[in-house]
């Protein structure tokens, strides 16, 4: 059994190894996967390309998040690649389980399921590199395969395309001698709660430019430590929608792993106040 | 209280007195220079996405060039004498990919020797900018 381990950590070790060198750019550069399966943080996504390829590589990521506040738990997995450090192309598919809200309903389906495609091109600029931030254009294409308990609560669309650029920069011993991480996005939209409740409403069917940003603080190679912030619609009269809060852990051991874990605050979602809980995620990178 | 009185005078007297240290000092000095270059150099020998870009290079010139390099850009009082970071890297489409290479070997290296985060961001900030005149030149 122990030479079984033993051989095991051995093949893993050398897979790795083998796996740095052919994926270059530096550890945490390829950030985490956000629950709609960019490349970013847990809810903001950040201008860097999934994966540690670099201009002459490719790479990939796979991921799994949860999200557990009092009303709701939103699990959401999928996976992305990144060409050239130029292009990402994401899947994610999300699983909302709302048991309050259907006793409060009195409707029995207690899921709504979302998937979200994403492309991502960076326009310019290197996160580590160059003096201004990298830039990114993204679009994500979503659609809601549970549509009935959105229309009741006046949602107008069950698909969207919603646009963002991204721009972000790590500042190399910008905090205090440790590296700080900015970055800010502008989401054109109309989601309500990024999809799960449909998009357009009664009050607001245009889509209009949100602002995100996160920060963070690298205190070695391996540990990020951070807060993200995203502005979100009001499209429906029968439920005010809350910007979203995060406060974030993140430890990249190597390029093949990472884990967040994450306190959210997202405030009222569809009537139920105070939704405030844990996030936690965990990514593979090949 | 008198005795108090004198004991922070001398704290004081003690701190005005140590020059805050500049990047080379934080490094370890010349030996410290000289040690992070030698690791450097073994990681990159070991490195096959850029050992062959070395094939023929005078390795003695390239380590006293490096150290002198590292020196200059951290404080150490040294004068880089050789060509610009362009003109030395100019003609051979050095690679994004072979870049973060040496950074990581660099990283790599710096770790072997100890030198603290903050002290390794603090270098890695300095060279940074090079990228521009390296990568695709
Ligand atoms: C932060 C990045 C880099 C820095 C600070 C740097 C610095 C230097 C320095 C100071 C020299 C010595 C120049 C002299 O005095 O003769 C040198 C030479 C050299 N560098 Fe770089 N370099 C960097 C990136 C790269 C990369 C990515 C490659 C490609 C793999 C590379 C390949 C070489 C080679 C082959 C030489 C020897 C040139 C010769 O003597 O013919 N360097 N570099």
């Amino acid at each position: 059994m122990r030479r079984i381990l033993s051989m095991a950590l051995l093949a893993l070790l050398t897979a790795q190894a083998f796996a740095d060198t052919q994926r270059s750019r530096l550890l945490a550069t390829g950030a985490v996967t956000t629950v709609e399966g960019n490349a970013g943080g847990g809810i903001v996504p950040m201008a860097v390309i999934a994966g540690y390829g670099a201009r002459e590589e490719v790479g990939g990521t796979a991921f799994i998040s949860r999200v557990k506040v009092p009303d709701y738990d939103l699990v959401s997995a999928g996976g992305a690649w990144g060409w050239r450090n130029r292009l990402e192309v994401s899947l994610a598919d999300q699983r909302l389980e709302h048991p309050t809200l259907s006793a409060a309903l009195g409707v029995t389906d207690q899921t709504i399921r979302q998937s979200v495609a994403g492309i991502k091109l960076r326009l310019a600029g290197d996160i580590l590199y160059t003096a201004y931030p990298q830039v990114s254009l993204g679009l994500n294409y979503k659609k809601n395969h549970d549509f009935l308990i959105p229309s009741a609560a006046g949602a107008l669309r069950d698909s969207d395309t919603e646009a963002y650029v991204a721009a972000s920069k790590v500042y190399l011993g910008g905090f205090f001698g440790y590296n700080l991480l900015l970055n800010g996005v502008a989401r054109y939209t109309r989601a309500n709660q990024t999809g799960l409740v449909g998009f357009g409403g009664d009050r607001n069917d245009k889509r209009e430019w949100l602002g995100e940003a996160s920060a963070g603080v690298f205190y070695n190679r391996h540990w990020l430590i951070g807060a993200e912030y995203r502005q979100k619609p009001d499209n429906l009269s029968f439920a005010s929608e809350d910007d979203w809060h995060t406060a974030f852990i993140a430890w990249f051991p190597n390029k093949t792993i990472a884990v967040t874990a994450a306190y959210v605050d997202l405030g009222e979602v569809a009537t139920l106040a105070d939704q405030d809980g844990w996030y936690l995620s965990v990514q593979g990178s090949f | 209280m008198r005795t108090l009185l004198f004991l922070m005078a001398l704290l004081m007297l003690g701190c005005s007195a140590t020059p805050t240290s500049s990047l080379y000092q934080k490094l370890g000095g010349a030996q410290g220079v000289d040690a992070i270059v030698y690791e450097l150099i073994v990681n990159i020998a070991r490195d096959e996405r850029v050992i062959d870009r070395f094939k023929g290079v005078d390795i003695e010139r390239f380590r006293t060039g490096l150290v002198n390099y590292i020196c200059s850009v951290s404080g150490g009082g040294c004068e880089y004498t050789g060509e610009s970071m362009q003109v030395v890297h100019a003609g051979h489409q050095y690679t994004d990919t072979e870049f973060n290479a040496i950074v990581d070997n660099l990283i790599k290296a710096m770790d072997r020797r100890n030198v603290p985060t903050r002290t390794q961001n603090s270098l890695l900030a300095r060279l940074a900018p090079d990228y521009q005149n390296v990568v695709y030149q």
